[in-house]
């Protein structure tokens, strides 16, 4: 994993304007987001809901309009590229939603689902090599080519997120951004899915951007993690460290949130820890100051910006 | 406390029905928080509601079994006989704040309504009722949030709101269908910690259903696992972490990330979870035991006694019976 990285995010902002009660709001979504994948690798972006992990994943193809920054893949800069270009690209770059059912058309077979971008771009050489693209691609995932002849509504959650990730990998792609690909599932199902994930990961060489609130999910299948909070990355590392030795403050709490399969650590009456602010009202200095333990007066002015303490390791607070 | 017996649920018609919950009993005690554990469609949430007595009409119906409070069955009850004859003493809340509050209207009536379906209050007396039961549930500048409405809360404080209104009926046992399942993990760690204090300073009993393994070790006391319709497994949470009787609970817990443990590859169980009325004959998880006999998939199975209060659906339990 070393050499240049396939995927190079450099001050990413995106900004969605909101009318409310009668004003027009910049709300920012993503806030100068910087990060490389290399290729092979496999970063999870964690964060809980609003953090704009999902805008990272939509702005890197430009399903949300990004605002400024820029992203190269393998060195194309994906926002300078023309709508052609993009189509291009967007087949060597393939997301994988959460909900496989709102992601699949109800009235499309699954073969047809699967074989859609190849049909869009001409991939196939008649219709027997679509025939063994789409079984392969199911084969793949671990369904046999049957499926095919099916539709969504045969098939329980977790066939479905198979066949979302089926659709993505069809094309080899060089990248695979998958968000929250596992939430929709119960655990048993869950941890099929991860291994394949991890599978296809291994044997296609895939470098992958997953994006999740859970951090046992994201651990278990990332080398290194990008902890998100109020649209801006506060820290990234390797899973290990991240996982055995959180630094900011924010990594922290929410290593201590997650709820663990342990019942020796037993929840305590009385414990308060505050809520993300409001993206409206987003405060001066760094915005997890107000929940702070170790927050200074450097911390309600200053927002601090990431920097690195450590050889692969970057935090973004003043007090560590 | 709360005492459910041979429960069962049923859908289709008396001649032709199918058990979607089969034979469910468990108890909880005042003070004590059980732990309802299963994946998708293995019929916690119908073992609740068909508790709660709410059962959609024309749907799934009590085929069999008691659920007595204080000694007395509510089961056929529909809940507002349940309030008119003084045994309304279950509450509810449910994973979707909002899809249970109205929201054109402001929580302190939502508030003031439920309460006034239990006490004859008004006026002055009937707001501080209700900023009681707010500040009861940790939400800072209770007077002033009387008058918010719930599009202006977050979803951890519209949980609160839900506990509040919960509450106000001043129930003995409280039902808690998967209610953090959709907040983020900073948020559901504070309403965990309400509900601990709830149950320790009230003495409520709560009958806590959810998916999530890592909840049930912080939070219950005790857990009975659910598996296609059937209570498979019950035990106090130390004892069910450390040693799982049934197959099937060993299985789901060996299916959970542990970042601590750094293996890229989980365990999983081969197969789809059955759905109850799937398999006719046998154990329900014997198609995907790594265990089963012949015997297994012949016979009905009977319950095994391991300890006073841990007992599992399973003919080969993977712990020894102690007196």
């Amino acid at each position: 994993m070393s050499g240049q990285p396939i995927l190079d995010v450099q001050g990413l902002s995106t900004d969605y304007t909101v009318r409310r009660q009668g004003k027009t709001i910049q709300v920012h979504a993503v806030k100068d987001v910087s990060f490389t994948l290399a290729k092979g690798e496999v970063l999870g972006i964690v964060g809980e809901s609003g953090c704009g992990k999902t805008t990272v994943g939509r702005s890197i193809v430009r399903l949300a309009k990004p605002h400024r920054g820029e992203v190269l893949f393998a060195g194309t800069n994906i926002f300078a590229a023309a709508p052609d270009e993009l189509r291009k690209l967007r087949l060597r770059i393939r997301m994988v939603f959460q909900d496989p059912f709102a992601s699949l058309d109800p009235r499309r077979s699954i073969g047809d689902s699967i074989a859609e971008a190849g049909d869009i771009h001409g991939l196939f050489k008649g219709g027997v090599d679509r025939q063994g693209e789409i079984e392969k691609a199911l084969n793949n995932v671990g369904l046999d080519g049957s499926y095919a002849a099916r539709f969504p509504h045969e098939l329980s959650g977790g066939q479905r997120q198979r066949i979302g990730i089926a659709r993505a990998i069809l094309p080899a792609p060089g990248i695979v951004i998958a968000d929250e690909p596992v939430s929709a599932l119960d655990v048993s199902v869950q941890a099929q899915v991860l291994n394949l994930l991890a599978d296809l990961q291994e044997m296609m060489g895939l470098s992958m951007v997953f994006i999740s609130h859970d951090l046992g999910v994201v651990g278990q299948i990332s080398d290194r993690v990008a902890v998100m909070y109020m649209g801006r990355i506060v820290e990234t590392a390797a899973t290990r460290d991240i996982v055995d030795r959180p630094i900011h403050p924010y990594t922290i709490t929410l290593m201590a949130a997650r709820p663990r399969p342990d019942p020796k650590i037993r929840i305590k009456p009385g414990i308060e820890i505050g809520e993300p602010p409001s993206q409206f009202d987003r405060p001066a200095g760094c915005p997890y100051a107000k929940r702070c333990a170790i927050a200074t007066s450097l911390c309600a002015t200053d927002d601090p910006s990431l920097r690195m303490v450590a050889s692969g390791r970057m935090v973004a607070c003043h007090n560590v | 406390m709360l005492y459910v017996s041979d429960l069962s649920v049923s859908i289709g018609t008396r001649a032709d029905f199918t058990d979607i919950v089969s034979s469910v009993s468990f108890e909880i005690g005042k003070g004590e928080i059980l732990g309802l554990v299963g994946e998708s469609g293995c019929g916690k949430s119908m073992t609740s509601l068909a508790v709660m007595g709410l059962l959609p009409e024309g749907g799934p119906w009590v085929r069999t079994g008691r659920a007595e409070l204080a000694g007395f069955d509510v089961i056929h009850l529909p809940p507002y006989r349940r309030v008119e004859s003084g045994h309304g003493g279950i509450a509810m809340i449910f994973q979707e704040p909002m899809s249970s509050l109205n929201p054109v209207m402001k929580i302190g009536e939502q508030i003031e309504e439920a309460i006034r379906v239990h006490e004859r209050l008004s006026g002055d007396a009937l707001t501080r009722k209700a900023r009681e039961l707010l500040e009861l549930v940790r939400i800072p500048d209770a007077a002033l949030q009387l008058g918010a409405y719930p599009h202006q809360l977050s979803g951890g404080m519209r949980q609160r709101v839900m506990i509040a209104i919960a509450l106000a009926c001043r129930p003995q046992v409280l039902i808690a269908d998967e209610p953090t399942t959709a907040l983020d993990v900073t948020v559901q760690t504070q309403i965990l910690s309400l509900l601990r204090e709830l149950c320790d300073s009230m003495g409520l009993a709560i009958l806590f259903i959810t998916h999530d393994l890592g909840v049930v070790a912080q939070l219950v006391d005790r857990v009975a696992v659910m598996y296609a319709g059937r209570i498979v497994e019950t035990a106090a949470v130390a004892q069910m972490f450390e040693r799982p009787a049934h197959p099937y609970t060993e299985a789901l817990m060996s299916c959970l990330p542990d970042p601590a443990r750094f293996s890229r590859r989980l365990t999983t169980i081969p197969g789809q979870a059955a759905k109850p009325g799937q398999v006719k004959q046998g154990c329900e998880f014997a198609p995907r035991c790594r265990q089963a006999v012949e015997i297994c998939v012949a016979d009905a199975v009977p319950y095994a006694q391991l300890s006073h209060d841990h007992r599992a659906l399973c003919r080969f339990p993977l712990v020894e019976p102690r007196p």
